[in-house]
């Protein structure tokens, strides 16, 4: 039998029914339903199981407030937990699956808590389990933990992809309710550039669920018109499916629009969600109200719902949970349940209303002044206990309850930056206050106007307020006739001496509780949520958290206001993590920035390593090698024997101009520039403020008033930024211009008793660069087959070595034409191993040794922080701490077995002592096999290691299980004079 | 009142009619020997300690607010010791020692749960600097374990080992890691302060400091003048509004830091991971709720609350590793306010005033220290002279250039 | 947030590298008396008010300005926005 509880009329589209599947069985639907509807249709009630007790569930609601009936959307790596069945659009094909149930929804084993409930109160856990101590992690944890959660994950890849964007706007509206049509209507007719974004997929908010009319027309043919009106103009966004889940600062919101949920699969090349950020001058928060429930026991039966949420099923989607439906009120609103259900043949078994004086009705019985004391049905509603005016007690059956305890405005937006919500009697609910987010106003059923008149009416006049500040005229549309009924609620929270009354269903809290936080003294709000997880579920407490406020606030004898409300905090509803990533996944987490030679170093076959966003080649592997050692080692031999070239474009380069630069560099550097003669380089130690080094590298004097400054890879960004601090806020009147040039030069090393013969072939023959001509330090402007490029006469791995330059345009020509030129040398190109290995070789510090941490004293570099100057970090370098006796320096090891390594990261112990921190000397920063000495050697900080030279100290490294001893010596293993250099 | 399992089962059999308030809510009194500023975990923590170990008696803790309330409420809730330095790691491995025996010191669950935190190294310099961090823990007498890809991928199947921007190539491991129930913490402290006869006082807002000739006598608050033989503050997050009131500033920022919760799901992560390349950590809860945050937004801030940037930078470092996690929904994310020091370690300190101490610059490492802190703390105001474990936590360090810098950065407190 | 820079308007805080208190402006004369002092007081304490501060921000996605941003550190809410180089010389850093 299918669809038995479909009823007649409602906004689905019955020309396009659609298969589904819930907990592997079949079902019907059509265009338009959510899972929830549609499941409603086919008499499911239980839809879900809560969190603690494992209690059966249906729907509460017909939105994202949903807090029961929960599912696993999908399949495979699609599988979505925590999906609400209320939101969920039906497609053709859809599948669902119940979750947090074993074996089955209708027969759950963990449901023996439910019996148990009695002894998991509020905060047991903190209470026991602590004995024998093993036992948490052991044998009680894993057995909480087993229990813990709701859905599961697919463990599997999100296969969709998700975007971001950014739009900009006059005004944001939130929520295309009766309250957000009209802001929007009067600010996009008033000229104003307009984005309205709603959460749900048809427009309209409550209108698309009520029976009344709008002008002449019904309220969902209204909205449906003006809608159609506001999507032709080219001044408006209309943005259906699209939450706005957060207000940030400075008129920026945060919202998702899921473009492809209501697909089987999102369409070709088309996101799942989109993460929009939106620039709004001004934002109306038009986001309605949510009705809230009213606590008695046993009031989370599958059938039991807020009385709109049944309204709603009805209305809109044709669907009743059961044919014969009660409804507990305070207000008036619960009656209109009740008549609208009547009129759509529902037989209303009765409606309860709390007050003595509510309306009464014709067509069904009206229980004044009545409360519902029970419930019974086990896997769904089958009859409601009444205690009637006079004492007495009625059974009635019935398959649903609507329920309605008045309507909280919807002010979660209003309070995301902290502003605390006000308290208004005469509706008993909580409305944005005072301190909204800059360029927020509240409008409509989010304000407190409830009825479909003033919502209109509330449209209209807070755009035109917002308009105003924007100095925009507003053309105020005018209103169409609607209900204008006042909602005459009486507050009605609980129900008297109910304790299996639940607040939170999610999280299974109930006002019993609520009563045991208060008597343990967590009376604040905060201490109430934190010790019986109220309001921390899925649905973020919005059903919840108001009734269980009202019982602590008569609990401690408060007003509600004196309690007050927990924080509201983004997001609006659960938003999808691969949403908030975007594209930045796999190979796109970052980008990637590849060197002049990347293209070429592919061809070779290299092995790359990032090195920052950089990808550098880190080894060429030729045939036959089979480890990275024979590469590494081959092409270091090979350099040191002949020549090899290397790309050192990653390096930063700074290019320093202007009458003052060679002042200016004089305070960057420690060292002295004032003097460095035109057509030098000179090597600079940059220090932080702070006296500690932060990074070094050359600075070539192209001319009297140009520099070219390199730094490391890795510090490019922060040394510019720091040279352009110094220049803009310390020296603002220098007169130097930096501009970062990393990008726009090509570079390569070439390194090697063979570089300049090599480089003879290469560079124009004007171009002298014998030794004499082009001394060790010397640069200057030169030209490769006519291009301009710049040529630097300094070394990294200790051998004569040039480091040329060209437009990055040309760098992949001049490494084909270096390699062309070098084969009859043998020449090798090598990566950044052999890099590494020949400059630990050399004992030149590099990232490992300029840690932060590290001062130039520690580097061997004390004397070079010239005091008859000041420089940047001079005077914050004479700290006594940084200046002790026993201070740690820069020297090498060599291990005493040259069978052993010396690992970076091992530390060092003077022999004899006992091995712990307290006799800690020091430890290894930088290692590596040296193919010129035959064994491994490293380089570290060992404390007064420059008169430690030639003592035997411990290496241990207890995390790689290495203890052996070492050799301290000089940290330039090669050429320790610099003659090679120089020759 | 004992809690226990049998203690449970009876109240639940009688209506738990017989469960007492966890704490006292007291008035002020017009003195004490020792005024705590502050009701966060650090703040309460001290005043047990005090109680229990150095046998102080007359002590008040004042709380602005609620307890609990700040950053002991609002953290990802991780405990672990692996620090490098000799300044920090001692101090740290006593704190995890500390919270291994901490439930039954307080009679209070608060989920100790030692399930491992993980590293992740991605570049050789990565391995060589985690080497070194290793060793040093070993060197201090903590544990660490240095795991292999393989080792990893076991641990862990679902992540991205291969992600091609950043591979996973190992990572070192802390097994006595973990995470504990955070409120809880603050609440367990409360109440064993409490029974030893420290009086909790909520609602109540220090408005100033008496300082008569250079030495502190007492406060000024919302709810009266308290004089006191000695004041602490211990308000991390609000160090600098707090101590401004005495006059001083200090080598601290507030900065914001977020962090974030998913909705409840069935258990995947065993242990805490923590991706430093980009930028995102994460643990699950016992709830089933994947805790995670990353960076700091960076500016100065007391507002509590962050922005879409740093939710996107975080989000992106998780699905860089957890691919599987694009479907998962973030449910709710929160700004704290940190004390950033300096040289992103903590003070804890006598100042220049007598009878004024500090202890604050946690950075977002004050939630593993609570126990700590507090004991050394306690340490320090009974007996005027650091904890051995604390020696280096004092003001006078950037002074004389012996900074406690960790990650190298320097004196910008975003950095660290 | 946006931060409205003098000479390109409104543009988002994420093209913005912050660094801290303007205060860094102030570089103590390294030849004082005190000099120490003052560079360990420079380098090291900080106001960090609880409202109105005045920071420093790197344009480092953009025109490569530092600027001086009042903001207040309890909203967010920005008042004023002038180019460091400009601060710097009205604060007396001229030559």
């Amino acid at each position: 039998m299918s669809q038995t509880n479909r009823l007649n009329g409602g906004l689905i589209n019955r020309d396009r029914p659609m298969s589904f599947k819930f907990d592997g069985k079949s079902f019907q639907g059509y265009e338009g339903d959510t899972l929830a509807s549609a499941l409603l249709a086919n008499n499911v009630r239980l839809m879900g199981r809560s969190f603690k007790y494992h209690r059966p569930r249906g729907p509460l609601t017909a939105g994202s407030e949903e807090p029961n009936a929960i599912v696993e959307l999908r399949s495979g790596a699609r599988k979505e937990p925590n999906t609400r069945a209320t939101t969920a659009e039906l497609f053709d094909g859809l599948t669902a699956t119940s979750q947090n149930r074993w074996p089955s929804l209708a027969f759950d084993a963990m449901a023996v808590n439910d019996r148990l409930s009695t002894f998991f109160a509020a905060g047991f856990y903190y209470k026991t389990f602590m004995w024998p101590a093993a036992f948490w992690e052991k044998v009680y944890e894993p057995i909480i933990r087993k229990a813990a959660g709701l859905g599961s994950l697919s463990l599997e890849p999100d296969p969709d992809s998700y975007d971001k964007g950014f739009l900009h706007c006059d005004l944001l509206v939130i929520g295309a309710g009766p309250t957000g049509l009209m802001a929007a209507l009067t600010a996009a007719r008033s000229g104003a550039e307009v984005i309205l974004a709603d959460e749900d997929f048809a427009l309209g908010g409550r209108l698309n669920a009520e029976t009344f009319s709008v002008g002449d027309q019904s309220a969902s043919g209204w909205a449906a018109s003006l809608v159609g009106e506001l999507s032709a103009m080219p001044n408006v966004r209309v943005m259906p499916r699209t939450t706005v889940i957060g207000a940030f600062d400075h008129g920026i919101y945060g919202a998702v629009e899921r473009v492809s949920d209501h697909l089987p699969v999102p369409a070709d090349g088309k996101p799942r969600q989109i993460l929009w950020r939106i620039y709004s001058k001004q934002a109306i928060l038009a986001a309605g109200a949510t009705e809230r429930p009213i606590a008695f026991e046993q009031n989370d039966r599958p059938g039991i719902m807020l009385a709109s949420a049944l309204r709603s099923y009805v209305n809109r989607w044709a669907a009743t949970p059961a044919k014969r439906v009660a409804v507990f009120t305070n207000n008036d609103d619960g009656h209109r349940t009740a008549a609208d259900l009547h009129a759509q043949g529902v037989k209303i078994a009765a409606v309860i209303d709390t007050r003595a004086d509510g309306p009464v009705s014709r067509d069904y019985e009206v229980l004044q002044g009545a409360q519902v004391s029970d419930t019974m049905g086990r896997l769904g509603l089958t009859f409601v206990k009444v205690q009637l005016a006079d004492g007495s007690e009625r059974t009635l059956e019935c398959g649903a309850l609507g329920v309605s305890g008045g309507w909280n405005p919807n002010v979660h937006l209003a309070s995301h930056q902290r502003g605390r919500p006000t308290w208004q009697d005469d509706i008993a609910a909580f409305v944005p206050g005072d301190a909204l987010p800059v360029g927020m106003s509240a409008a409509g059923a989010a304000l407190g106007h409830f009825s479909t008149h003033g919502a209109l009416q509330s449209g209209v006049d807070v755009a035109t307020k917002a308009l105003d500040v924007l100095g925009i005229t507003s053309n105020r549309p005018t209103l169409p006739e609607a209900e204008d009924a006042p909602i005459n609620v009486t507050p009605f929270w609980h129900v008297d001496g109910a304790k299996r009354a639940w607040l939170d269903q999610q999280n299974d809290v109930t006002a019993k509780d609520v009563k045991l936080a208060h008597q343990e003294n967590f009376t604040s709000v905060e201490h109430l949520k934190r010790y019986t997880t109220l309001g921390m579920a899925t649905d973020q407490g919005k059903t919840s958290n108001m009734g269980g406020l009202a019982i602590m606030a008569e609990l401690a004898g408060k007003s509600i206001p004196q309690v007050g409300t927990t924080i509201f905090r983004p997001p609006y509803t659960p938003t999808a993590i691969g949403t908030l990533a975007g594209r930045s996944r796999d190979e796109d987490f970052r980008p990637v920035r590849k060197t002049p030679s990347h293209t070429w170093a592919e061809e070779q076959g290299a092995v790359f390593v990032e090195v920052g966003m950089w990808l550098r080649a880190q080894w060429f592997p030729k045939d036959g090698e089979t480890h990275w050692r024979q590469s590494v080692d081959r092409e270091v031999s090979q350099t040191r024997k002949s020549v090899g070239i290397c790309d050192v474009t990653t390096l930063g380069k700074i290019d320093v101009q202007g009458a003052d630069a060679a002042t200016f560099l004089n305070k960057i550097y420690c060292n002295p520039f004032a003097k460095v003669p035109v057509g030098k380089v000179r090597y600079g130690l940059m220090l932080r403020e702070d006296g500690i080094a932060m990074d070094d590298g050359t600075a070539a004097r192209l001319a009297e008033d140009h520099f070219v400054v390199t730094t490391t890879t890795a510090n490019a960004v922060g040394v510019y930024r720091h040279m352009e601090f110094v220049r803009q806020c310390l020296f603002p009147d220098l007169d130097v211009q930096l501009i970062s040039t990393t990008e726009a030069w090509a570079q390569y090393s070439v390194a090697g008793p063979n570089a300049r013969d090599l480089l003879q072939k290469v560079v124009d023959p004007e171009h002298d660069i014998s030794n004499e001509a082009f001394p060790y330090m010397a640069c200057g402007e030169i030209s490769i087959g006519g291009v301009r490029g710049r040529l630097f006469r300094i070394s990294f791995s200790g051998e004569l070595a040039y480091e040329i330059a060209v437009p990055t345009r040309y760098g992949d020509a001049l490494i084909r034409k270096l390699v062309a030129a070098g084969e009859e040398f043998d020449a090798v190109v090598y990566g950044t191993e052999a890099l590494g290995v020949m400059r630990i070789e050399k004992g030149h510090a590099a990232g490992n040794e300029l840690n932060g941490t590290t001062t130039a004293l520690n580097l061997g570099m004390g004397r070079m922080v010239n005091k008859k100057k000041d420089s940047i970090g001079s005077t914050l370098s004479e700290r006594e701490g940084l200046n002790t006796e026993d201070a740690l320096k820069l020297v090498g090891f060599k291990p005493v077995d040259p069978s052993k390594s010396v690992p970076a990261g091992a530390h060092l112990m003077t022999k004899g002592d006992k091995v712990d921190a307290a006799h800690d000397q020091g430890y290894i920063t930088s290692a590596c096999y040296s193919p010129n000495l035959g064994h491994h050697i490293g380089i570290g900080f060992l404390k007064s290691g420059d008169t430690r030279l030639g003592e035997i100290v411990r290496l241990v490294s207890p995390l790689t299980e290495v203890d052996h001893d070492v050799e301290v010596v000089s940290a330039h293993f090669i050429d320790p004079e610099g003659d090679r250099l120089r020759v | 009142m004992r809690y226990s399992g049998l203690r449970v089962i009876k109240e639940a059999l009688t209506g738990h009619k017989g469960w007492k308030p966890a704490w006292r809510d007291v008035e002020p009194k017009s003195a004490y020997d020792i005024v705590i500023i502050g009701g966060g975990g650090h703040g309460l923590a001290t005043a047990y300690y005090l109680a229990k170990i150095y046998g102080q008696k007359r002590i008040a803790v004042l709380e602005k607010g609620w307890i609990g309330g700040g950053n002991v409420g609002r953290n990802t809730t991780i405990i672990r010791s692996n620090y490098l330095l000799d300044g920090n790691e001692p101090f740290y491995e006593f704190s995890l020692k500390l919270w291994e025996g901490l439930e039954q010191d307080l009679n209070y669950n608060a989920m100790v749960s030692q399930r491992g935190i993980l590293n992740l190294i991605h570049t050789d310099a990565q391995r060589d600097a985690f080497i070194r961090r290793g060793n040093a823990m070993m060197l201090n007498g903590a544990d660490a374990d240095l795991l292999t890809t393989a080792q990893i991928k076991e641990r862990y199947p679902f992540l991205n080992t291969e992600n091609p921007r950043f591979p996973i190539k190992g990572g070192l491991a802390q097994h006595r890691g973990g995470t504990v129930r955070h409120d809880a913490v603050a609440w367990g402290y409360a109440r064993g302060a409490d029974r030893l006869g420290v009086d909790i006082i909520q609602n109540c807002e220090v408005t100033g400091f008496l300082i008569e000739n250079g030495t502190c006598t007492g406060v000024e608050t919302s709810r009266g003048t308290i004089k006191a033989g000695k004041v602490a503050s211990c308000v991390a997050g609000s160090s600098s509004r707090v101590m401004a009131k005495a006059g001083m500033r200090l080598p601290i920022e507030s900065h914001v830091l977020q962090a974030f919760v998913s909705e409840g799901l069935k258990p995947v992560l065993p242990g805490v991971i923590t991706f430093g390349a980009g930028h995102f950590y994460c643990s699950q809860s016992d709830k089933g709720g994947l805790v995670f945050g990353g960076d700091l937004d960076g500016y100065n801030s007391y507002a509590q609350r962050g922005n879409l940037p740093v939710v996107e930078d975080v989000c992106e470092g998780g699905m860089a590793i957890f691919p599987m996690l694009g479907r998962a929904r973030l449910l709710r994310m929160w700004g704290g306010i940190m004390d950033m020091s300096m040289d992103g370690s903590p003070i804890i300190d006598k100042t220049h005033i007598d009878g004024l101490y500090f202890n604050g610059g946690w950075c977002y490492g004050g939630f593993k220290a609570t126990p700590a802190s507090g004991y050394v703390y306690a340490h320090l105001l009974a007996r005027d002279e650091p904890h051995p474990t604390a020696t280096a936590y004092r003001f006078d360090r950037f002074n004389r250039g012996l900074m406690i810098d960790e990650k190298g950065m320097g004196n910008q407190p975003n950095l660290h | 947030m946006i931060i409205h820079h003098p000479l390109l308007g409104p543009r988002d805080a994420s093209e913005f590298t912050y660094l801290g208190d303007a205060a860094l402006i102030h570089r103590p004369d390294w030849e004082a008396e005190d000099a120490l002092d003052q560079f360990i007081d420079y380098g090291y304490l900080r106001s960090n008010p609880a409202g109105l501060h005045r920071e420093l921000w790197f344009h480092e996605g953009g025109d490569r300005s530092w600027l001086v941003v009042t903001r207040d550190t309890t909203t967010h809410e920005i008042t004023k926005v002038e180019l460091a180089r400009d601060v710097a010389r009205q604060e007396g850093r001229s030559k």
